[in-house]
Protein backbone atom coordinates (compact mmCIF):
# COMPACT_ATOMS: atom_id res chain seq x y z
CA UNK A 1 0.00 0.00 0.00
CA UNK A 2 1.33 3.70 -0.80
CA UNK A 3 2.15 5.63 1.55
CA UNK A 4 0.77 8.92 0.43
CA UNK A 5 -2.02 9.57 -1.88
CA UNK A 6 -1.21 11.60 -4.95
CA UNK A 7 -5.16 12.43 -5.97
CA UNK A 8 -5.20 13.80 -9.36
CA UNK A 9 -9.02 12.90 -9.86
CA UNK A 10 -10.51 16.41 -8.68
CA UNK A 11 -12.99 16.82 -11.98
CA UNK A 12 -14.39 13.34 -10.60
CA UNK A 13 -14.64 14.72 -6.50
CA UNK A 14 -13.22 16.64 -4.47
CA UNK A 15 -12.09 16.14 -0.71
CA UNK A 16 -14.29 18.35 1.16
CA UNK A 17 -12.19 21.64 2.58
CA UNK A 18 -12.71 21.00 6.74
CA UNK A 19 -13.49 25.14 7.23
CA UNK A 20 -16.40 24.09 4.30
CA UNK A 21 -17.59 21.18 7.26
CA UNK A 22 -16.98 23.66 10.01
CA UNK A 23 -19.45 25.96 8.55
CA UNK A 24 -22.09 23.29 7.71
CA UNK A 25 -21.83 22.14 11.06
CA UNK A 26 -24.16 23.93 13.14
CA UNK A 27 -26.72 23.47 10.37
CA UNK A 28 -27.04 20.05 11.10
CA UNK A 29 -26.70 20.20 14.95
CA UNK A 30 -28.49 22.78 16.13
CA UNK A 31 -30.11 24.80 13.27
CA UNK A 32 -31.92 21.99 12.12
CA UNK A 33 -35.16 23.13 11.27
CA UNK A 34 -36.78 23.72 7.97
CA UNK A 35 -36.66 27.32 6.65
CA UNK A 36 -40.10 28.64 7.41
CA UNK A 37 -41.62 32.02 6.69
CA UNK A 38 -41.13 35.21 8.84
CA UNK A 39 -44.62 33.74 10.95
CA UNK A 40 -42.76 30.53 11.40
CA UNK A 41 -40.96 29.22 14.91
CA UNK A 42 -37.82 30.64 15.54
CA UNK A 43 -35.69 28.22 14.48
CA UNK A 44 -37.21 28.15 11.41
CA UNK A 45 -36.83 31.80 11.02
CA UNK A 46 -33.02 31.85 11.82
CA UNK A 47 -32.81 28.84 9.15
CA UNK A 48 -34.71 30.47 6.51
CA UNK A 49 -32.23 33.71 6.94
CA UNK A 50 -29.35 31.49 7.23
CA UNK A 51 -30.28 29.96 3.48
CA UNK A 52 -31.06 33.51 2.11
CA UNK A 53 -27.44 34.60 3.33
CA UNK A 54 -25.97 31.22 1.65
CA UNK A 55 -27.90 32.12 -1.47
CA UNK A 56 -26.45 35.90 -1.95
CA UNK A 57 -23.23 34.08 -1.30
CA UNK A 58 -23.58 31.69 -4.48
CA UNK A 59 -25.14 34.31 -6.16
CA UNK A 60 -21.99 36.45 -5.71
CA UNK A 61 -19.61 34.18 -7.24
CA UNK A 62 -21.18 34.33 -10.61
CA UNK A 63 -21.82 38.06 -10.43
CA UNK A 64 -25.69 37.57 -10.51
CA UNK A 65 -28.74 37.95 -8.07
CA UNK A 66 -29.93 36.51 -5.46
CA UNK A 67 -33.40 35.41 -6.99
CA UNK A 68 -31.32 33.82 -10.06
CA UNK A 69 -30.00 31.25 -7.82
CA UNK A 70 -32.28 27.64 -7.96
CA UNK A 71 -30.53 25.51 -5.97
CA UNK A 72 -30.29 21.82 -6.67
CA UNK A 73 -28.82 18.53 -5.80
CA UNK A 74 -25.75 19.27 -7.92
CA UNK A 75 -24.58 19.59 -11.56
CA UNK A 76 -27.14 16.31 -12.46
CA UNK A 77 -29.98 18.26 -11.40
CA UNK A 78 -29.09 21.24 -12.61
CA UNK A 79 -28.62 20.59 -16.10
CA UNK A 80 -31.65 18.42 -16.24
CA UNK A 81 -33.87 21.12 -15.19
CA UNK A 82 -32.25 23.47 -17.52
CA UNK A 83 -32.99 21.95 -20.61
CA UNK A 84 -36.11 20.02 -19.40
CA UNK A 85 -37.89 22.86 -17.50
CA UNK A 86 -37.08 25.48 -20.97
CA UNK A 87 -38.04 22.84 -23.33
CA UNK A 88 -41.27 22.75 -21.42
CA UNK A 89 -42.07 26.21 -20.92
CA UNK A 90 -41.43 26.87 -24.46
CA UNK A 91 -43.00 23.67 -26.16
CA UNK A 92 -45.55 26.13 -28.16
CA UNK A 93 -42.52 28.21 -29.54
CA UNK A 94 -40.57 25.14 -30.56
CA UNK A 95 -39.07 21.94 -30.11
CA UNK A 96 -35.27 22.34 -31.54
CA UNK A 97 -32.50 21.84 -29.29
CA UNK A 98 -28.85 22.25 -29.91
CA UNK A 99 -25.80 20.51 -28.04
CA UNK A 100 -22.43 19.58 -28.44
CA UNK A 101 -21.65 16.35 -29.08
CA UNK A 102 -18.45 16.27 -26.22
CA UNK A 103 -21.21 17.27 -23.57
CA UNK A 104 -20.84 15.86 -20.07
CA UNK A 105 -23.45 13.15 -19.34
CA UNK A 106 -26.01 15.02 -17.30
CA UNK A 107 -27.00 17.34 -20.61
CA UNK A 108 -26.51 14.94 -23.55
CA UNK A 109 -28.45 12.61 -21.76
CA UNK A 110 -30.82 14.80 -21.34
CA UNK A 111 -30.82 15.88 -24.79
CA UNK A 112 -31.01 11.68 -25.40
CA UNK A 113 -34.06 11.88 -23.19
CA UNK A 114 -36.01 14.81 -24.94
CA UNK A 115 -35.21 13.54 -28.72
CA UNK A 116 -37.37 10.40 -27.42
CA UNK A 117 -40.42 12.40 -26.55
CA UNK A 118 -40.28 14.07 -29.96
CA UNK A 119 -37.61 16.71 -29.70
CA UNK A 120 -35.25 17.46 -32.46
CA UNK A 121 -31.61 17.73 -31.32
CA UNK A 122 -28.58 19.02 -33.30
CA UNK A 123 -25.59 17.42 -32.00
CA UNK A 124 -22.88 20.09 -33.21
CA UNK A 125 -19.53 18.95 -33.68
CA UNK A 126 -16.30 19.87 -32.47
CA UNK A 127 -12.65 19.96 -33.37
CA UNK A 128 -9.42 19.09 -32.99
CA UNK A 129 -9.42 20.80 -29.77
CA UNK A 130 -13.05 20.32 -28.81
CA UNK A 131 -13.93 23.45 -29.98
CA UNK A 132 -17.61 24.63 -31.31
CA UNK A 133 -17.40 26.09 -34.91
CA UNK A 134 -19.47 29.29 -34.21
CA UNK A 135 -20.48 29.13 -38.19
CA UNK A 136 -21.55 25.67 -37.55
CA UNK A 137 -23.62 26.81 -35.01
CA UNK A 138 -24.99 29.49 -36.45
CA UNK A 139 -26.44 27.67 -39.15
CA UNK A 140 -27.67 25.14 -36.76
CA UNK A 141 -30.18 27.67 -35.09
CA UNK A 142 -33.68 27.93 -36.68
CA UNK A 143 -36.85 29.49 -35.86
CA UNK A 144 -37.80 26.55 -33.80
CA UNK A 145 -34.64 26.38 -31.53
CA UNK A 146 -35.27 26.92 -28.09
CA UNK A 147 -32.11 26.08 -26.53
CA UNK A 148 -28.87 25.91 -26.94
CA UNK A 149 -26.86 24.17 -24.52
CA UNK A 150 -22.80 24.33 -24.79
CA UNK A 151 -20.42 23.62 -21.63
CA UNK A 152 -18.16 26.24 -20.23
CA UNK A 153 -15.48 23.96 -20.19
CA UNK A 154 -15.21 20.41 -20.76
CA UNK A 155 -14.91 17.92 -18.39
CA UNK A 156 -11.92 15.29 -19.59
CA UNK A 157 -9.99 17.78 -21.63
CA UNK A 158 -10.61 21.03 -20.53
CA UNK A 159 -10.89 22.97 -23.28
CA UNK A 160 -12.98 26.14 -22.60
CA UNK A 161 -15.41 27.32 -25.50
CA UNK A 162 -16.07 31.15 -25.99
CA UNK A 163 -19.27 31.12 -24.10
CA UNK A 164 -19.58 35.10 -24.79
CA UNK A 165 -19.34 34.66 -28.52
CA UNK A 166 -21.89 31.81 -28.35
CA UNK A 167 -24.24 33.44 -26.16
CA UNK A 168 -24.32 36.51 -28.86
CA UNK A 169 -25.21 34.71 -31.53
CA UNK A 170 -28.11 32.78 -29.07
CA UNK A 171 -29.31 35.84 -28.35
CA UNK A 172 -29.01 37.42 -32.28
CA UNK A 173 -31.11 34.42 -33.49
CA UNK A 174 -34.00 34.61 -30.45
CA UNK A 175 -32.75 31.57 -28.60
CA UNK A 176 -31.91 30.79 -24.86
CA UNK A 177 -28.21 29.55 -23.94
CA UNK A 178 -27.52 27.36 -21.19
CA UNK A 179 -24.05 26.75 -20.19
CA UNK A 180 -22.74 23.83 -17.84
CA UNK A 181 -20.18 25.75 -15.82
CA UNK A 182 -19.14 22.54 -13.26
CA UNK A 183 -15.52 22.76 -14.13
CA UNK A 184 -15.05 26.37 -14.37
CA UNK A 185 -16.89 27.65 -11.48
CA UNK A 186 -14.52 30.03 -9.31
CA UNK A 187 -11.96 28.24 -11.16
CA UNK A 188 -11.82 30.75 -13.96
CA UNK A 189 -13.85 34.30 -13.76
CA UNK A 190 -17.80 34.26 -14.62
CA UNK A 191 -20.00 37.04 -14.50
CA UNK A 192 -23.68 36.97 -15.13
CA UNK A 193 -23.26 40.83 -14.89
CA UNK A 194 -21.77 40.73 -18.47
CA UNK A 195 -22.10 37.37 -19.94
CA UNK A 196 -24.62 36.78 -22.48
CA UNK A 197 -25.75 33.68 -20.89
CA UNK A 198 -29.55 32.47 -19.63
CA UNK A 199 -28.85 29.37 -17.62
CA UNK A 200 -25.76 28.19 -15.91
CA UNK A 201 -25.04 24.86 -14.25
CA UNK A 202 -22.88 24.96 -11.18
CA UNK A 203 -22.08 22.34 -8.27
CA UNK A 204 -19.95 22.36 -5.13
CA UNK A 205 -18.35 19.30 -4.61
CA UNK A 206 -15.55 19.67 -7.97
CA UNK A 207 -14.69 22.74 -5.33
CA UNK A 208 -13.99 21.21 -2.22
CA UNK A 209 -17.44 21.81 -0.87
CA UNK A 210 -20.17 18.97 0.19
CA UNK A 211 -21.66 16.71 -2.56
CA UNK A 212 -25.22 16.97 -2.85
CA UNK A 213 -25.97 20.62 -3.70
CA UNK A 214 -25.85 22.82 -6.93
CA UNK A 215 -27.45 25.16 -8.49
CA UNK A 216 -28.72 26.26 -11.49
CA UNK A 217 -28.72 30.35 -12.37
CA UNK A 218 -31.59 31.47 -14.17
CA UNK A 219 -31.28 34.72 -15.59
CA UNK A 220 -34.62 36.95 -14.89
CA UNK A 221 -37.40 36.84 -16.85
CA UNK A 222 -35.67 33.25 -18.42
CA UNK A 223 -39.14 30.89 -19.49
CA UNK A 224 -38.52 27.26 -17.36
CA UNK A 225 -41.34 25.10 -15.94
CA UNK A 226 -41.40 23.39 -12.30
CA UNK A 227 -39.50 20.38 -13.15
CA UNK A 228 -39.18 18.32 -9.85
CA UNK A 229 -42.97 18.97 -8.06
CA UNK A 230 -43.62 18.92 -4.34
CA UNK A 231 -43.65 21.72 -2.05
CA UNK A 232 -43.40 25.64 -2.95
CA UNK A 233 -39.46 26.21 -2.28
CA UNK A 234 -37.08 27.93 -4.52
CA UNK A 235 -39.41 29.98 -5.90
CA UNK A 236 -41.73 27.63 -6.62
CA UNK A 237 -39.49 26.45 -9.21
CA UNK A 238 -37.94 23.00 -7.59
CA UNK A 239 -39.68 21.26 -5.13
CA UNK A 240 -37.54 19.48 -2.22
CA UNK A 241 -36.90 20.41 1.58
CA UNK A 242 -33.72 23.02 1.63
CA UNK A 243 -30.37 21.53 2.09
CA UNK A 244 -29.22 24.19 4.50
CA UNK A 245 -26.15 22.81 5.29
CA UNK A 246 -25.46 21.87 1.53
CA UNK A 247 -25.91 25.73 0.56
CA UNK A 248 -23.77 27.03 3.64
CA UNK A 249 -21.30 24.70 2.54
CA UNK A 250 -21.03 25.97 -1.31
CA UNK A 251 -21.08 29.38 -0.21
CA UNK A 252 -17.85 28.81 1.77
CA UNK A 253 -16.76 26.32 -0.48
CA UNK A 254 -16.82 29.19 -2.97
CA UNK A 255 -15.38 32.10 -0.56
CA UNK A 256 -12.62 29.85 -0.05
CA UNK A 257 -11.16 29.31 -3.51
CA UNK A 258 -9.01 32.58 -4.53
CA UNK A 259 -7.00 34.21 -7.93
CA UNK A 260 -3.72 32.94 -6.25
CA UNK A 261 -5.07 29.17 -5.59
CA UNK A 262 -6.03 29.30 -9.11
CA UNK A 263 -2.59 30.45 -10.24
CA UNK A 264 -0.56 28.00 -8.10
CA UNK A 265 -2.95 24.84 -9.61
CA UNK A 266 -2.04 26.28 -13.05
CA UNK A 267 1.19 26.09 -11.94
CA UNK A 268 1.25 22.76 -11.19
CA UNK A 269 -0.49 21.49 -14.07
CA UNK A 270 1.93 23.49 -16.96
CA UNK A 271 4.76 21.60 -14.79
CA UNK A 272 3.16 18.41 -15.46
CA UNK A 273 1.80 18.85 -19.07
CA UNK A 274 5.43 19.98 -19.95
CA UNK A 275 7.19 17.15 -17.87
CA UNK A 276 4.81 14.63 -19.03
CA UNK A 277 5.54 15.40 -22.73
CA UNK A 278 9.31 15.78 -22.10
CA UNK A 279 10.20 12.56 -20.37
CA UNK A 280 7.83 10.03 -22.10
CA UNK A 281 7.47 10.17 -25.60
CA UNK A 282 4.52 9.25 -28.28
CA UNK A 283 2.17 11.37 -26.34
CA UNK A 284 -0.22 13.77 -27.32
CA UNK A 285 -1.66 16.70 -25.52
CA UNK A 286 -5.81 16.61 -25.59
CA UNK A 287 -7.26 19.65 -25.76
CA UNK A 288 -6.07 23.08 -26.41
CA UNK A 289 -2.97 24.37 -24.83
CA UNK A 290 -3.87 27.44 -23.54
CA UNK A 291 -7.47 27.79 -23.53
CA UNK A 292 -8.13 25.55 -20.63
CA UNK A 293 -9.21 25.48 -17.71
CA UNK A 294 -6.17 25.84 -14.77
CA UNK A 295 -6.84 22.47 -13.18
CA UNK A 296 -6.85 20.47 -16.25
CA UNK A 297 -4.61 18.27 -18.09
CA UNK A 298 -5.14 15.28 -20.20
CA UNK A 299 -2.72 13.63 -22.17
CA UNK A 300 -2.91 10.27 -24.53
CA UNK A 301 0.11 7.89 -24.23
CA UNK A 302 0.17 5.89 -27.26
CA UNK A 303 0.17 2.00 -27.66
CA UNK A 304 -0.72 0.93 -24.21
CA UNK A 305 -4.20 0.91 -22.64
CA UNK A 306 -5.67 3.44 -19.59
CA UNK A 307 -7.13 0.76 -17.39
CA UNK A 308 -3.82 -0.74 -16.93
CA UNK A 309 -2.24 2.60 -16.15
CA UNK A 310 -4.51 3.82 -13.60
CA UNK A 311 -4.18 0.26 -11.68
CA UNK A 312 -0.73 0.98 -11.88
CA UNK A 313 -0.91 4.10 -10.65
CA UNK A 314 -3.33 3.03 -8.20
CA UNK A 315 -0.97 0.50 -6.72
CA UNK A 316 1.44 3.35 -6.30
CA UNK A 317 -0.80 5.92 -4.91
CA UNK A 318 -1.55 7.87 -7.55
CA UNK A 319 -5.12 8.41 -8.53
CA UNK A 320 -5.94 9.50 -12.08
CA UNK A 321 -9.02 8.87 -14.55
CA UNK A 322 -9.02 7.62 -17.91
CA UNK A 323 -10.94 7.64 -21.35
CA UNK A 324 -10.25 4.15 -22.33
CA UNK A 325 -13.39 1.96 -22.77
CA UNK A 326 -12.26 -0.73 -20.35
CA UNK A 327 -12.28 1.99 -17.61
CA UNK A 328 -16.14 2.98 -17.92
CA UNK A 329 -19.00 1.15 -16.74
CA UNK A 330 -20.32 1.16 -20.28
CA UNK A 331 -17.13 -0.37 -21.50
CA UNK A 332 -17.31 2.73 -24.50
CA UNK A 333 -14.27 4.56 -25.50
CA UNK A 334 -14.53 7.91 -24.07
CA UNK A 335 -17.10 10.20 -26.40
CA UNK A 336 -14.72 13.52 -26.20
CA UNK A 337 -11.81 12.03 -27.67
CA UNK A 338 -13.75 10.68 -30.61
CA UNK A 339 -15.22 13.59 -31.03
CA UNK A 340 -12.53 15.59 -31.26
CA UNK A 341 -11.36 13.28 -34.17
CA UNK A 342 -9.64 10.79 -31.84
CA UNK A 343 -9.86 7.48 -32.61
CA UNK A 344 -10.19 4.32 -30.39
CA UNK A 345 -6.39 4.18 -29.58
CA UNK A 346 -5.98 7.91 -28.62
CA UNK A 347 -9.14 7.30 -26.20
CA UNK A 348 -7.89 3.74 -25.00
CA UNK A 349 -4.80 5.53 -24.02
CA UNK A 350 -6.38 8.62 -22.82
CA UNK A 351 -5.00 9.57 -18.83
CA UNK A 352 -6.91 13.04 -17.07
CA UNK A 353 -4.99 14.54 -14.27
CA UNK A 354 -7.26 17.04 -12.25
CA UNK A 355 -5.96 19.32 -9.73
CA UNK A 356 -7.27 20.56 -6.98
CA UNK A 357 -6.39 23.07 -3.62
CA UNK A 358 -4.98 19.48 -1.96
CA UNK A 359 -2.07 19.06 -4.49
CA UNK A 360 1.45 20.00 -4.56
CA UNK A 361 3.98 21.29 -6.83
CA UNK A 362 6.03 18.43 -5.28
CA UNK A 363 4.10 15.90 -6.19
CA UNK A 364 4.46 16.42 -10.24
CA UNK A 365 7.82 14.34 -10.59
CA UNK A 366 6.61 11.58 -8.25
CA UNK A 367 3.57 11.27 -11.17
CA UNK A 368 6.39 11.57 -14.14
CA UNK A 369 8.21 9.32 -13.01
CA UNK A 370 5.52 7.00 -12.37
CA UNK A 371 3.86 7.02 -15.49
CA UNK A 372 6.90 7.29 -17.16
CA UNK A 373 8.04 3.67 -16.01
CA UNK A 374 4.86 2.39 -16.50
CA UNK A 375 4.57 3.69 -19.66
CA UNK A 376 7.99 1.99 -20.96
CA UNK A 377 6.85 -1.39 -19.10
CA UNK A 378 2.91 -1.54 -20.77
CA UNK A 379 4.82 -0.86 -23.86
CA UNK A 380 7.35 -3.21 -23.61
CA UNK A 381 4.20 -6.30 -23.65
CA UNK A 382 2.17 -4.98 -25.99
CA UNK A 383 2.22 -6.23 -29.71
CA UNK A 384 1.73 -2.65 -31.45
CA UNK A 385 5.04 -1.96 -33.05
CA UNK A 386 6.21 1.84 -33.04
CA UNK B 1 -6.72 0.33 -0.18
CA UNK B 2 -9.70 -1.33 -2.43
CA UNK B 3 -8.71 -2.52 -5.95
CA UNK B 4 -11.02 -3.71 -8.52
CA UNK B 5 -9.58 -7.07 -8.81
CA UNK B 6 -8.34 -10.04 -6.46
CA UNK B 7 -5.34 -10.66 -5.38
CA UNK B 8 -4.34 -13.17 -7.61
CA UNK B 9 -5.25 -11.19 -10.97
CA UNK B 10 -3.26 -8.21 -9.58
CA UNK B 11 -0.29 -10.31 -9.43
CA UNK B 12 -0.64 -11.44 -12.59
CA UNK B 13 -1.04 -8.32 -13.91
CA UNK B 14 1.77 -6.93 -11.62
CA UNK B 15 3.95 -9.27 -12.98
CA UNK B 16 2.83 -11.25 -15.78
CA UNK B 17 4.73 -14.27 -16.90
CA UNK B 18 5.65 -15.73 -20.12
CA UNK B 19 5.75 -11.88 -21.49
CA UNK B 20 7.51 -11.62 -24.76
CA UNK B 21 7.89 -13.12 -28.33
CA UNK B 22 8.96 -16.33 -29.95
CA UNK B 23 11.59 -16.00 -32.48
CA UNK B 24 11.12 -18.93 -33.94
CA UNK B 25 7.98 -19.71 -32.86
CA UNK B 26 5.62 -22.99 -34.21
CA UNK B 27 2.28 -20.99 -33.75
CA UNK B 28 1.23 -17.87 -33.34
CA UNK B 29 -1.67 -15.14 -33.50
CA UNK B 30 -2.86 -12.03 -32.64
CA UNK B 31 -5.94 -11.33 -31.97
CA UNK B 32 -8.15 -8.04 -31.36
CA UNK B 33 -11.86 -7.51 -29.56
CA UNK B 34 -13.66 -5.03 -32.02
CA UNK B 35 -15.36 -4.29 -28.41
CA UNK B 36 -12.98 -2.93 -26.37
CA UNK B 37 -9.62 -2.49 -28.71
CA UNK B 38 -7.73 -4.83 -26.57
CA UNK B 39 -5.03 -7.06 -28.99
CA UNK B 40 -3.02 -10.24 -27.58
CA UNK B 41 -0.52 -12.02 -29.40
CA UNK B 42 0.48 -15.61 -28.50
CA UNK B 43 3.27 -17.95 -29.64
CA UNK B 44 4.00 -21.41 -28.87
CA UNK B 45 6.77 -23.49 -29.02
CA UNK B 46 6.72 -27.17 -29.73
CA UNK B 47 7.74 -30.25 -29.13
CA UNK B 48 6.90 -31.84 -32.51
CA UNK B 49 7.80 -35.58 -31.58
CA UNK B 50 5.30 -35.40 -28.50
CA UNK B 51 3.19 -32.79 -29.93
CA UNK B 52 3.45 -30.84 -26.91
CA UNK B 53 3.71 -27.46 -25.94
CA UNK B 54 7.17 -26.39 -24.27
CA UNK B 55 6.98 -22.70 -24.17
CA UNK B 56 4.00 -20.11 -24.82
CA UNK B 57 4.76 -16.72 -24.05
CA UNK B 58 2.59 -13.32 -24.95
CA UNK B 59 2.16 -9.55 -26.06
CA UNK B 60 -0.57 -7.61 -24.94
CA UNK B 61 -2.16 -4.06 -25.71
CA UNK B 62 -4.90 -4.53 -23.40
CA UNK B 63 -6.75 -3.50 -19.79
CA UNK B 64 -5.49 -5.39 -16.65
CA UNK B 65 -7.81 -8.50 -17.37
CA UNK B 66 -6.38 -8.95 -20.91
CA UNK B 67 -2.57 -9.12 -19.45
CA UNK B 68 -3.70 -10.99 -16.54
CA UNK B 69 -5.09 -13.74 -18.55
CA UNK B 70 -2.11 -14.01 -21.11
CA UNK B 71 -0.15 -14.56 -17.94
CA UNK B 72 -2.09 -17.46 -16.55
CA UNK B 73 -3.07 -18.49 -20.07
CA UNK B 74 0.40 -19.42 -21.04
CA UNK B 75 1.22 -20.92 -17.38
CA UNK B 76 -1.68 -23.54 -18.62
CA UNK B 77 -0.83 -24.06 -21.54
CA UNK B 78 3.19 -25.00 -21.58
CA UNK B 79 3.27 -28.66 -20.70
CA UNK B 80 0.05 -29.23 -22.01
CA UNK B 81 -0.22 -31.86 -24.93
CA UNK B 82 -1.73 -30.03 -28.19
CA UNK B 83 -4.91 -31.85 -27.83
CA UNK B 84 -5.40 -30.51 -24.15
CA UNK B 85 -4.28 -27.19 -24.63
CA UNK B 86 -7.27 -27.12 -27.33
CA UNK B 87 -9.51 -27.78 -24.43
CA UNK B 88 -8.19 -24.85 -22.32
CA UNK B 89 -11.70 -22.61 -21.33
CA UNK B 90 -12.04 -19.27 -19.94
CA UNK B 91 -13.71 -20.73 -17.34
CA UNK B 92 -10.63 -22.53 -16.41
CA UNK B 93 -8.34 -19.41 -17.04
CA UNK B 94 -10.66 -17.78 -14.81
CA UNK B 95 -10.91 -19.76 -12.18
CA UNK B 96 -7.17 -20.01 -12.12
CA UNK B 97 -7.11 -16.33 -11.58
CA UNK B 98 -9.42 -16.64 -8.46
CA UNK B 99 -12.07 -14.93 -10.77
CA UNK B 100 -12.80 -11.96 -13.13
CA UNK B 101 -15.47 -9.80 -13.44
CA UNK B 102 -17.85 -10.50 -15.38
CA UNK B 103 -17.49 -6.90 -17.29
CA UNK B 104 -14.07 -7.99 -17.99
CA UNK B 105 -15.20 -11.55 -19.99
CA UNK B 106 -14.65 -10.03 -23.18
CA UNK B 107 -11.72 -8.69 -22.37
CA UNK B 108 -9.82 -11.60 -21.59
CA UNK B 109 -11.28 -14.32 -23.83
CA UNK B 110 -9.30 -13.06 -26.15
CA UNK B 111 -6.22 -14.46 -24.71
CA UNK B 112 -7.71 -17.83 -24.84
CA UNK B 113 -8.81 -16.99 -28.69
CA UNK B 114 -5.25 -16.06 -28.90
CA UNK B 115 -4.05 -19.30 -27.72
CA UNK B 116 -6.61 -21.43 -29.78
CA UNK B 117 -5.42 -19.41 -33.21
CA UNK B 118 -1.87 -20.09 -32.41
CA UNK B 119 -2.42 -23.60 -31.71
CA UNK B 120 -4.18 -23.42 -35.38
CA UNK B 121 -1.87 -21.89 -36.53
CA UNK B 122 0.62 -24.41 -35.68
CA UNK B 123 -1.39 -27.12 -37.15
CA UNK B 124 -2.19 -25.29 -40.52
CA UNK B 125 2.11 -24.50 -40.93
CA UNK B 126 3.02 -28.56 -40.30
CA UNK B 127 0.27 -30.18 -42.41
CA UNK B 128 -1.31 -30.91 -39.40
CA UNK B 129 -5.09 -30.24 -40.18
CA UNK B 130 -6.94 -33.22 -41.78
CA UNK B 131 -10.08 -31.74 -43.34
CA UNK B 132 -8.85 -29.58 -46.30
CA UNK B 133 -11.35 -26.69 -47.15
CA UNK B 134 -10.17 -25.12 -50.73
CA UNK B 135 -9.06 -21.32 -50.23
CA UNK B 136 -11.94 -19.03 -52.12
CA UNK B 137 -12.47 -15.27 -51.14
CA UNK B 138 -14.92 -15.80 -48.88
CA UNK B 139 -12.71 -18.34 -46.52
CA UNK B 140 -10.26 -15.68 -46.41
CA UNK B 141 -12.62 -12.84 -45.57
CA UNK B 142 -14.05 -14.82 -42.61
CA UNK B 143 -10.29 -15.34 -41.06
CA UNK B 144 -9.58 -11.50 -41.56
CA UNK B 145 -12.16 -11.09 -39.05
CA UNK B 146 -10.34 -11.43 -36.53
CA UNK B 147 -7.65 -8.80 -38.04
CA UNK B 148 -8.32 -5.33 -36.51
CA UNK B 149 -7.94 -1.65 -36.90
CA UNK B 150 -6.57 -0.69 -33.59
CA UNK B 151 -7.59 2.91 -34.44
CA UNK B 152 -11.31 2.07 -35.06
CA UNK B 153 -11.19 -0.89 -32.56
CA UNK B 154 -13.02 -2.48 -35.75
CA UNK B 155 -11.98 -6.20 -37.42
CA UNK B 156 -10.96 -4.84 -41.10
CA UNK B 157 -13.63 -6.50 -42.75
CA UNK B 158 -16.77 -5.46 -40.90
CA UNK B 159 -14.57 -1.74 -40.82
CA UNK B 160 -15.02 -2.53 -44.52
CA UNK B 161 -11.15 -2.02 -44.82
CA UNK B 162 -11.63 -5.01 -47.40
CA UNK B 163 -11.96 -3.62 -50.64
CA UNK B 164 -10.87 -6.90 -53.26
CA UNK B 165 -9.84 -10.44 -52.46
CA UNK B 166 -8.46 -12.66 -55.31
CA UNK B 167 -7.32 -15.97 -55.21
CA UNK B 168 -5.66 -17.29 -58.71
CA UNK B 169 -3.86 -20.99 -58.65
CA UNK B 170 -2.41 -20.63 -55.20
CA UNK B 171 -1.59 -16.86 -55.22
CA UNK B 172 -3.95 -14.65 -53.01
CA UNK B 173 -4.26 -10.70 -53.78
CA UNK B 174 -5.96 -8.63 -50.74
CA UNK B 175 -6.56 -4.82 -51.51
CA UNK B 176 -6.47 -3.21 -47.97
CA UNK B 177 -8.72 0.79 -48.01
CA UNK B 178 -6.30 2.22 -46.43
CA UNK B 179 -2.98 4.00 -47.09
CA UNK B 180 0.92 2.40 -46.85
CA UNK B 181 1.89 4.80 -44.49
CA UNK B 182 -0.77 4.25 -42.18
CA UNK B 183 0.48 4.02 -38.76
CA UNK B 184 -0.74 0.60 -38.27
CA UNK B 185 -0.11 -0.41 -41.77
CA UNK B 186 2.83 -2.61 -40.82
CA UNK B 187 0.75 -4.02 -38.06
CA UNK B 188 -2.19 -5.47 -40.30
CA UNK B 189 0.03 -6.36 -43.13
CA UNK B 190 1.84 -8.88 -41.03
CA UNK B 191 -1.31 -10.25 -39.42
CA UNK B 192 -3.14 -10.70 -42.96
CA UNK B 193 -0.04 -12.16 -43.87
CA UNK B 194 -0.05 -14.26 -40.94
CA UNK B 195 -3.32 -15.44 -41.00
CA UNK B 196 -3.22 -16.52 -44.47
CA UNK B 197 -0.29 -17.93 -45.44
CA UNK B 198 -0.52 -20.88 -43.66
CA UNK B 199 -3.56 -22.22 -45.39
CA UNK B 200 -2.52 -25.24 -47.04
CA UNK B 201 -3.19 -24.65 -50.61
CA UNK B 202 -1.95 -20.71 -50.73
CA UNK B 203 1.27 -20.26 -51.92
CA UNK B 204 1.93 -16.79 -52.41
CA UNK B 205 -0.14 -13.40 -50.35
CA UNK B 206 0.10 -9.94 -51.91
CA UNK B 207 -1.41 -6.92 -49.68
CA UNK B 208 -1.76 -3.68 -51.19
CA UNK B 209 -2.37 -0.47 -49.24
CA UNK B 210 -3.74 2.35 -50.97
CA UNK B 211 -0.93 4.59 -52.29
CA UNK B 212 -0.42 7.55 -49.14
Amino acid sequence: MAERIIYMDNAASTRLDERVLEAMRPYYLTTYAVATSEFGHSMGIEAKETLEAAKVGIAKGLGAGVEEIVLTSGDTESSNFALKGVTMAQAKKGKHIIVSKIEDFPVLNSAKALERTGLQVTYLPVDGHGFVDLGELEKAITRETVLVSIHHANQEIGTMQDIEAIGKICHERGTLFHTDCTHTFTRVPIDMGKLPVDLATITAHTIHGPKGIGALYVRKGTPISKWMDGGFQENNLRAGLENIPGAVGFAKAIELVTAEENERIRAIRDALIAKLLDAVPQTVLNGHRTKRIPQNANITFHRVEGESITLHLDMRGVEVSTGSACFSRSLEASHVIMGIGGNHERAHGSIRYSLGRFNDISEVDSVVEAMSDIVTRLRSISPLKE
Amino acid sequence: MKFPYNEKVLENFKNPKNVGKIEDADGKAIVGSPACGDMVAVYIKVDQKENRIEDAKFESYGCASNIATGSIITELAKGKTIEEAKQITWQQASEALGGLPKIKAHCSVLAVEGLREAIQNYEEKHGLIKEKEPTTPDLIKRRLRNVMNPLTGLDIVRGNLIKEVKVEGGAVSIWVDLPENHIYAANIKEEVEDRISTLWDVKKVDIHFNPP
